[in-house]
């Protein structure tokens, strides 16, 4: 964790004006009072039970009985798996699990690789197109669902891609690929261009130091980048909706059966939930180290 | 690439255009040998983008100058295929949205409006606050860290399953709260003004990560010096905010205000899924309205959903070729 670090120098500050300032001990940068120290834990507490308590609440009422919703108070009770056993054997859930594992895992390890040759292409190549291709990315981010689904509807029916796993890897990407590329190419910049340098001295294409030196050295920003591609893939709506029936329902669009307009099955639901929360938080974990430095570098530099 | 064309004009002064064009060619071969390395690597997105996104929103654009609904569209019927049948009207889709004759545009806009800067200058103003707590040396850093990072983890679908069963008006947790407190119950998501509230509500529940976390970064990428040397010359807590850290946040503010404003006016499944059809499509804004337009009850109006994109496109376009000139020029 880089960002302990630059509190260093503060933190060794306050010996320093303590010998100047006679008297009073001023405090240094850095440095609270208790009351101050109270206050920031008090604040900080607040917002992380703000943050995590619908989170924690479906959980908690995924494990009642199936109409533990409707009684909060007797969950502590009942405590069981029965939800999560009607949703994993009765229901179309694990198909729907299969369907949005495939298409996540294709739409991030897609995305990312081909974000990372434009991302790469655009930060240390300079080219004709380079220009409107950035501006490019920029608006694809403002294209609203509304405008493509229809025609992307037809042409999918035309490229006989409709109702198919490829397509609608196909659909995401547009989605995540630009987004990732803005990304990765302010994290390229950061990257000395010394290193390419060194590699094509040494003899590697273009590519070869894009893909042996530059890649690996940009992981923090691949992380992200794959973070966002795979939720982008893992919790949308709207595509999978229209473009996916019966058998390849993806778990966005499944899991609305159980809470319809007319029946609200929320042991269903809930239980199901988790359960798709439980990946994404996994591979949360996996970057969320990386999340802080890859997107600054991204975001300063875009 | 100037001096390819130079030369050979002077050794062909007969014919001018042909040297013209035989120079061209040359050019033409050295910028491809030159770029063709580059043009390899974004081929597959300038692909993707190609096929998937400019081809639609070009047939997007010509359907929002005709009359395409969802009885005139091109079927296929078992094995009858009925060929389209719809024609070109013009602008008259536009003229029925922009002079406001079909009753929905304006108080859409003003609503998508009012929900884009609220939930962007919320999100922001928490994400900042949050990360300005973070970022500093203290106990369990990692753990709030993670707690304030989760709602970006969870799929947002999931984030607004559990606040709609926490809104819930009959067995919500909200509700056992106010009771036990002694008010009366609400009926959270009932009325319009709930309902707005509630959406914005969670969608900032959902932004807030994201902001967080890049205004963290920001924070990190700001020199320690300059608070030293503000300090030194007696800025007090507040004018080092206002001079030091806003300032040094501005290459990062400018660019997540600008995403994060796209991101919420096109949010598309946060308020869908959070009221479902409860709704008198009063908080429906201009995304969700044309959603309805294509594939909500009815008969589906597809050159009138067309026509909203193009609309919500060219509103967002202008906003940010503004945003971005007056943060150039603010530079």
């Amino acid at each position: 964790m880089s960002t302990t670090v630059q509190g260093g120098p503060a933190a060794a500050r306050p010996q320093v004006t303590a010998t100047t300032v006679p008297g009073r001990r001023p405090r240094g940068r850095g440095e609270r009072g208790p009351l101050a120290s109270i206050a920031l834990h008090t604040a900080l507490l607040a917002a992380a039970a703000v943050s995590v308590f619908p989170v924690l609440w479906i959980v908690f009422i995924s494990f009642g009985p199936s109409s533990a919703w409707q009684q909060p108070s007797q969950v502590a009770r009942h405590l069981g798996l029965g939800n999560y056993r009607f949703v994993l054997l009765h229901t179309g859930f694990p198909r729907w699990l299969l369907n949005s594992v495939i298409v996540a895992a294709a739409t991030t390890v897609l995305g990312v690789l081909v974000a990372a040759s434009a991302g790469y292409a655009v930060s240390r190549m300079r080219f004709p197109g380079h220009r409107p291709l950035m501006w490019t990315f920029l608006v694809t981010q403002m294209f609203p669902v509304a405008v493509l689904i229809v025609p992307l509807y037809n042409l999918m029916v035309d490229l006989r891609l409709l109702d198919t796993y490829l397509g609608l890897v196909l659909v995401y990407c547009t989605v995540a690929v630009p987004f990732c590329a803005w990304m990765l190419k302010g994290y390229f910049d950061t990257i000395p261009k010394e290193i390419d340098e060194a590699g094509r001295v040494d003899g590697l294409t273009p590519f070869g130091t894009f893909w042996r030196l530059v890649l690996p050295l940009a992981r923090p920003g691949l992380a992200v980048t794959a973070f966002y591609s795979f939720l982008t893939a893992w919790g949308e709506f709207a595509y999978s909706n229209q473009f996916m029936r019966g058998p390849h329902t993806t778990l966005a669009v499944g899991i609305r059966t159980f809470a319809s307009d007319q029946r609200a099955d929320w042991g269903s639901t809930t239980a199901s939930s988790v359960l798709i929360a439980v990946p994404a938080a996994i591979v949360f974990l996996l970057v969320q180290k990386h999340l802080v430095t890859g997107l600054t570098a991204g975001g300063t530099k875009g | 690439m100037t001096t390819a064309t130079v030369d050979p004009g002077v050794r062909h002064p007969a014919g001018p255009r042909r040297a013209r064009l035989r120079a061209l060619l040359p050019s033409l071969r050295r910028s491809w040998d030159r770029y063709w390395y580059a043009w390899a690597m974004v081929a597959p997105v300038v692909l993707v983008i190609g096929v998937l996104v400019l081809y639609p929103l070009g047939y997007g654009a010509y359907l929002s100058f005709t009359n395409a609904n969802e009885r005139n569209v091109a079927q296929n019927i078992g094995p009858v295929h009925i060929p389209a049948s719809y024609k070109l009207v013009g602008l008259h889709n536009y003229w029925q949205v922009l002079s406001g004759r079909d009753g929905v545009f304006y108080p859409r806009l003003e609503w998508t409006v009012v929900w884009t800067v609220a939930c962007v200058t919320v999100t922001y103003a928490i994400g900042l606050a949050m990360a300005m707590l973070l970022n500093r040396p203290m106990r369990f850093r990692l753990f709030y860290r993670l707690a304030l990072i989760l709602p970006w983890a969870v799929p947002a679908f999931v984030g607004v399953f559990a606040w709609r069963l926490m809104f819930n008006s009959q067995y919500g947790v909200f509700n056992d709260l106010v009771t036990a407190v002694g008010l009366p119950a609400q009926d959270w998501l009932g009325t319009p003004l709930a309902q707005k509230t509630a959406v914005i509500i969670v969608n900032v529940w959902c932004g807030v990560p994201f902001m967080m976390v890049a205004m963290l970064g920001g924070l990190q990428a700001i020199p320690g010096e300059l608070y030293e040397a503000a300090e030194m010359d007696g800025a007090s807590p507040g004018q080092r905010f206002r001079h030091v850290t806003l300032p040094g946040l501005r290459p990062v503010s400018g660019t997540v205000i600008l995403l994060s404003t796209v991101w919420t006016f096109n949010m598309f499944p946060i308020i869908y899924l959070l009221l479902g059809n409860n709704t008198t499509g009063d908080t429906d804004i201009l995304v969700t309205h044309a959603y309805q337009l294509a594939f909500g009850g009815g008969a589906s109006d597809y050159a009138g959903a067309a026509t909203y994109g193009i609309v919500i496109l060219l509103v967002l376009v202008a906003f940010s070729t503004f945003y971005r000139r007056r943060l150039r020029t603010q530079d």
